[in-house]
């Protein structure tokens, strides 16, 4: 599992970053920037303004600003208070968003590399498409996480909602992990190809769905489980109970095929 | 015999041939109509009797601040209810018959009559519109929902003068020897067919536009349904109409100079631009590319008459004749060059107008008032509505 | 019989003259489905014509002309409604319990609008134009555009600058083909050929395989719903961005590139495990509404700067006018609409042949629509789905299209005989496989000049149908619905298409 520790090693330095005041990186100063009621396209000149001149970006009062940390390269970070906007952190390249609050819709959509860490819930649709790096929530997420989450050499994403997560999480899945603490919604994994979703409460055994295989987590499991679960109880230590520890309860969900619709056609 | 009815400009597209001619004074001085009368009628074959036409600016300086409305009746009732229309929209200071004198060339004339008039105070006022605006928005209407009736001309300090017959006929129907202006245009026309509807013949107006074209344009369709996203009806369907339009949004509304406005619509071609320095190709391809469907294309020459003076437009590749002279501060335009000296035999300069080359003759207070103007164009929208208060506008109030 | 009996007669007939052939073996070698192979006896080379797809490689490789294809010799039942093929289908999925699939641009005979519009001509009134002689201008630029521009006339210059546009010396561009449904030597070949010609290819939903990005100048960048091979980078490489929300060829479903066609390069280029099923989902799943594309949209432009026009791609379907319209309003910069008859490598038969409308008639409706609206001067229209030959561009362009794309008309020109088998993964042309034995049969630079000749010669014949109308700009055919009449049209497709009838 070198691949997900890789991953992981970003997910921890999030974690640290979103604890304390991010430390200037490099010896660039940090930086300031309060978005109040600008519109995005303003909002994210300014962000990237300040990111030219600062590795470290503090961004105060964001109010449903799209976009932003869109396509932060690795070395970057943001950390935002606020309401940071839909597709926080698109094509998110190796740099690290740390929320202060909510996030809203599609948080990491397509992202490639780096960490978002929330301190606080999520709404739809969270990791859309996302190749790699982390997303941690401290809360619950909306419907459809993690949706199309891929894999790739590399590169191997993670989820880890520390509440509950709407329906059709892991939708057509086909790479990576999404871990939940809580109680995911209906249609777990449907479509799911690939990747591995780790529940700590089992499915029923009716709530399966089909193509999906539930069992509980094994020794092969857990240095992936317990070093995600030890980067979410770094993050949000004080502020949510640990999910790590007993791994008793945990179960893991895989596809039985990487070919769910090799079936499907008459030619 | 009962014929079966002929098709109406508006009905159908009648392409059509024709004869073209201009003068006009630089320095403001006015001059009667026999000078373009004789001009026109010197290429008399150009036309073949179905259409002629002239305007005429500077003809009503005792109301040069109202709009002047020729409009053509074709029934009591068409007159009837166009006067009620524009009693609701219009304060009218003065309406009066055109004079005419009868011609045995000149068959059928319709009921012609003038009206100086100011747009309603509160009516403009409640249409959230400019008075240009407004007044363009009232022709269309008449001239498209009022049966039998048309609007000729609809400027200030100018009016049209326009029917079926050779241009040299319809001149002295009307008379114009009698009207002083500072600038005459005129036209013969050779339509393929026409019911013989005054309507039809040129020249084609618009508030102070008035255009004389000579060609068939191919970009007809492309030009059309571009104008009639912004408002332009083009109720007649004629290439005359669809160029007065795309002067009037790219002038007028865009705010650009009509010289830009001809550039535009006579764009250098991409073998031109790419041989441009960097900076300049980038303008041009900037132009032709937000107006690329105001190209003008096909053979044409028109001849663009306003409050400015003139501007003479031939098509890139020049497949229409228009000659050039001068004397003095008298600029002579015409589609052939013994149709310039036969009114002035010692004309200077004289010369064709280039392809794809917008000529421009202002007049001398005109150029010396736009050297001083910004560069950068306003669009119409982009200004704020003033409109004059009280029930006629300020300088006649004040006389 | 039990279930997985094959109730399906062979399709085709492949017929050897034996007086003619030499046993050279071409054909042997030629065919990937194993129609032909080597026996010993008399007659050294067997048939097996249910393996025969009808792709005709072995016809035009044989040196001796020794081979012809006829249809199956087998008397139907003679009833119009249980025709041999809607027998066949029912027989297929008796057998499997499957989902039909078929493959390139429906062959049902639907109307085909292009064959119902004829071009004007000047006679008398205005010029023909010699495009041999006179200058006739095939350029076109695709972006949006402000109703008004900002100028500053003293100094000649723009005061506000225009958003990114796309260069096209043509007006014809190659349509969206990902790595994966075709080979990378075909997708190369249209690149070479798009640099060639001044005009752009899509390298489709696949992400851009290394070797392209020299030709990313000349490249759009597709994100579609499975977002493959999408990140900041690719984005920023090409030219420029299209969104695919539908295709002509299957609206409203996604797409599944089966597993075995995920090759270590397909997979490294759309960044997904080797071997393993590229699922599209039907719908992105961050656009469930118009307000959503908007998001989209932007999210692309704020990774590529604003740089990058952004095309959003449709497929033709009832309401496509007010959708289009939307489009425009949310921010793209070029509007695609890709009609019925499109081809694509692997579609639901009955998606595929049932779902949709003729791009014609949504085209004529967009534009039209656009126009009621005034908007249409400020954003690009791109037509595609069954544009066959320079008269079909000539008509898309006067019913208001800025350009068009052609693929079926591309892969032809590469060798491509509409066997309809792509999704088989079996393409003898070495267009639509991953085998490399069969990729390494098309030569991407020989490819590429196939293509830009067909190109030059379509672009030759737009100029003498220009000249002919007396137009010498493609800026004035556009739009310019005056130049075409329609023939055995309705009234109701006369007002779709705006158009009048011959002889009005």
């Amino acid at each position: 599992m070198t691949d997900a520790t890789h991953t992981l090693n970003a997910g921890k330095a999030a974690a640290a970053a979103g604890k304390a005041t991010p430390a200037p990186a490099g010896g660039a100063a940090a930086d300031e920037v309060t978005l109040g009621l600008a519109h995005f396209k303003e909002a994210n000149e300014r962000v990237r303004a300040a990111l030219a001149r600062a590795d470290a970006v503090t961004i105060r009062d964001a109010n449903a600003q799209r976009y932003l940390g869109c396509a932060l390269p690795a070395g970057k970070s943001l950390d935002i208070l606020g309401t940071p906007g839909n597709d926080l952190g698109c094509y998110l390249d190796g740099g690290t968003i740390v929320v202060h609050g909510n996030g809203q819709d599609q948080a990491g959509n397509t992202m490639n590399d780096g960490a978002i860490v929330v301190h606080g819930r999520i709404g739809d649709a969270a990791g859309y498409a996302m190749r790699g790096g982390t997303i941690l929530v401290r809360g619950d997420c909306g419907w459809r996480a993690g949706i199309h989450m891929k894999e790739y050499a590399g590169k191997r994403p993670a989820i880890v909602i520390g509440g509950d997560a709407g329906a059709f999480l892991g939708e057509y899945m086909a790479g990576g992990i999404i871990v939940v603490g809580g109680t995911p919604g209906d249609y777990v994994g449907t479509g799911m190809h690939g990747g591995l979703i780790y529940l700590r409460h089992p499915l029923s055994t009716e709530c399966i769905m089909d193509g999906l295989i539930q069992e509980p987590v094994g020794e092969e499991d857990v240095p992936t489980l317990t070093a995600l679960l030890d980067a979410y109880d770094e993050a949000f230590a004080g502020e949510s109970p640990p999910l790590g520890g007993d791994l008793s309860s945990w179960h893991r969900l895989r596809p039985a095929s990487a070919r769910p619709y090799g079936g499907l056609y008459a030619h | 015999m009962t014929r079966r009815n002929i098709p109406r400009e508006g009905e159908v597209r009648i392409p059509s041939g024709c004869a073209i001619a201009g003068i006009m004074d630089r320095s403001g001085a006015r001059h009667d109509g026999g000078d373009i009368l004789r001009s026109i009628a010197l290429m008399h074959d150009r036309s073949n009797g179905l259409g002629g036409g002239f305007a005429a600016y500077g003809i009503y300086p005792d109301y040069a601040d109202l709009y002047a409305f020729h409009i053509m009746y074709e029934s009591r009732e068409a007159r009837a209810a166009t006067e009620a229309y524009l009693e609701h929209f219009y304060l009218c200071e003065k309406q009066e018959r055109i004079p005419t004198e009868e011609h045995p060339a000149i068959k059928n004339p319709p009921d012609i009559w003038r009206y100086f008039m100011a747009p309603h105070p509160m009516r403009l006022a409640a249409s959230g519109l400019d008075e240009a605006e407004y007044t363009m928005q009232h022709v269309f209407h008449i001239n498209g929902k009022i049966e039998g009736a048309f609007v000729a001309s609809s400027g200030k300090d100018m009016g049209v003068f326009k029917g079926v017959g050779y241009p040299e006929d319809i001149g002295e129907f009307y008379r114009i020897g009698d009207y002083e202006a500072w600038a005459w245009t005129a036209h013969g026309r050779f339509p393929t067919n026409t019911p013989g509807w005054w309507g039809g013949a040129h020249p084609f107006t618009l508030l102070n536009w008035s255009i004389v074209h000579n060609g068939e344009i191919s970009s007809y369709d492309a030009n059309r349904r571009y104008v009639e996203q912004f408002g332009y009806d083009c109720e007649l369907q004629t290439d005359t109409e669809v160029i007065t339009y795309l002067f009037d949004l790219l002038a007028r509304r865009h705010g650009l100079s009509q010289e830009m406005a001809a550039h535009i619509m006579a764009a250098p071609s991409w073998r031109e631009i790419d041989a441009m320095e960097p900076d300049r190709a980038a303008f041009e391809t900037a132009l032709r590319t937000v107006y690329a469907s105001a190209l003008v294309n096909g053979p044409f020459s028109v001849i663009l008459g306003s409050e400015e003076g003139l501007l003479a437009l031939n098509d890139r590749l020049k497949l229409r004749a228009l000659m050039v002279a001068e004397k003095g501060p008298v600029v002579y335009l015409a589609s052939e060059q013994a149709a310039i000296q036969v009114v002035c035999p010692d004309a200077e300069n004289v010369r064709s107008i280039e392809g794809g080359v917008p000529f421009v003759v202002q007049r001398y207070d005109v150029a010396a008032a736009k050297a001083g103007e910004a560069a950068e164009n306003r669009a119409v929208r982009d200004w704020p509505l003033e409109h004059e208060v009280g029930v006629l506008p300020r300088k006649r109030r004040e006389a | 019989m039990d279930a997985t009996t094959n109730c399906v007669l062979p399709r085709y007939q492949v017929v050897r003259d034996e007086a003619a052939c030499t046993g050279c073996a071409q054909c042997v070698r030629s065919c990937a489905n194993g129609v032909h192979r080597l026996r010993k006896g008399p007659e050294r080379i067997a048939i097996n014509p249910r393996a025969c797809v009808n792709c005709q490689r072995c016809v035009v490789f044989c040196p001796e002309l020794a081979l012809t294809i006829r249809p199956w010799p087998q008397v139907g039942t003679g009833s119009a409604t249980w025709t041999a093929e809607a027998m066949d289908d029912i027989a297929k999925q008796a057998q499997t319990g499957g989902v039909l699939l078929s493959s390139m641009g429906t062959p049902a005979p639907y109307p085909i609008y292009w064959d119902h519009l004829l071009l004007n001509a000047s006679q008398v009134t205005n010029p023909s134009i010699d495009p041999l002689r006179e200058p006739m201008e095939t350029r076109v630029f695709l972006g949006s555009r402000p109703e008004i521009l900002k100028i500053n006339e003293r100094e000649r210059r723009v005061v506000e600058p225009l958003p990114p546009q796309l260069k096209l010396d043509v007006p014809i561009m190659f349509s969206a083909m990902s790595f994966g449904s075709i080979s990378l030597n075909a997708q190369r070949a249209l690149a070479l050929a798009a640099t060639e010609l001044g005009t752009f290819f899509n390298v489709g939903e696949g992400g851009m395989h290394r070797d392209l990005e020299p030709f990313a100048d000349h490249a759009f960048a597709q994100v579609a719903s499975g977002r493959f091979g999408v990140d900041a980078h690719y984005l920023n490489t090409a030219a420029a961005i299209e969104i695919k929300i539908g295709q002509g060829a299957k609206p409203g479903i996604g797409g599944h590139l089966p597993g075995e066609k995920i090759s270590a390069e397909v997979s490294r280029t759309r960044m997904i495990p080797e071997g393993s099923d590229a699922i599209s989902p039907a719908p992105h799943h961050d656009i469930y509404s118009i307000e959503d594309l908007r998001q989209l949209i932007f999210s692309i432009k704020e990774a590529t700067g604003y740089r990058k026009p952004v095309a959003v791609k449709i497929a033709a379907v009832h309401n496509a006018a007010a959708i289009a319209s939307g489009m425009a309003r949310t921010g793209a910069d070029i509007i695609v609409v890709d009609g019925l008859r499109g081809g694509t490598g692997a579609a639901p038969k009955r998606i595929r042949d049932a779902v949709g409308i003729p791009a014609e008639l949504a085209l004529a409706a967009i534009d039209q629509r656009l126009r009621d609206e005034g908007i249409r001067s400020t954003v690009s229209l791109v037509a595609s789905g069954s544009i066959r030959n320079s008269a079909d561009v000539v008509r898309a362009i006067a019913l208001g299209a800025d350009a068009c794309s052609i693929g079926s008309a591309a892969l032809i020109a590469m060798g491509c005989h509409q066997c309809r088998d792509c999704s088989s993964g079996r393409c003898n042309w070495g267009i639509a496989t991953q085998r490399p034995a069969l990729t390494e049969r098309l030569c991407p630079e020989e490819a590429a000049e196939r293509v830009a000749n067909l190109v030059r010669g379509w672009t030759a014949e737009i100029q003498e149908m220009m000249g002919g109308m007396g137009i010498n700009a493609v800026d004035s055919l556009r739009g310019n619905r005056l130049m075409l009449r329609g023939v055995g049209l309705n009234e109701k497709e006369l007002d779709i298409l705006g158009v009048k009838y011959a002889g009005e």
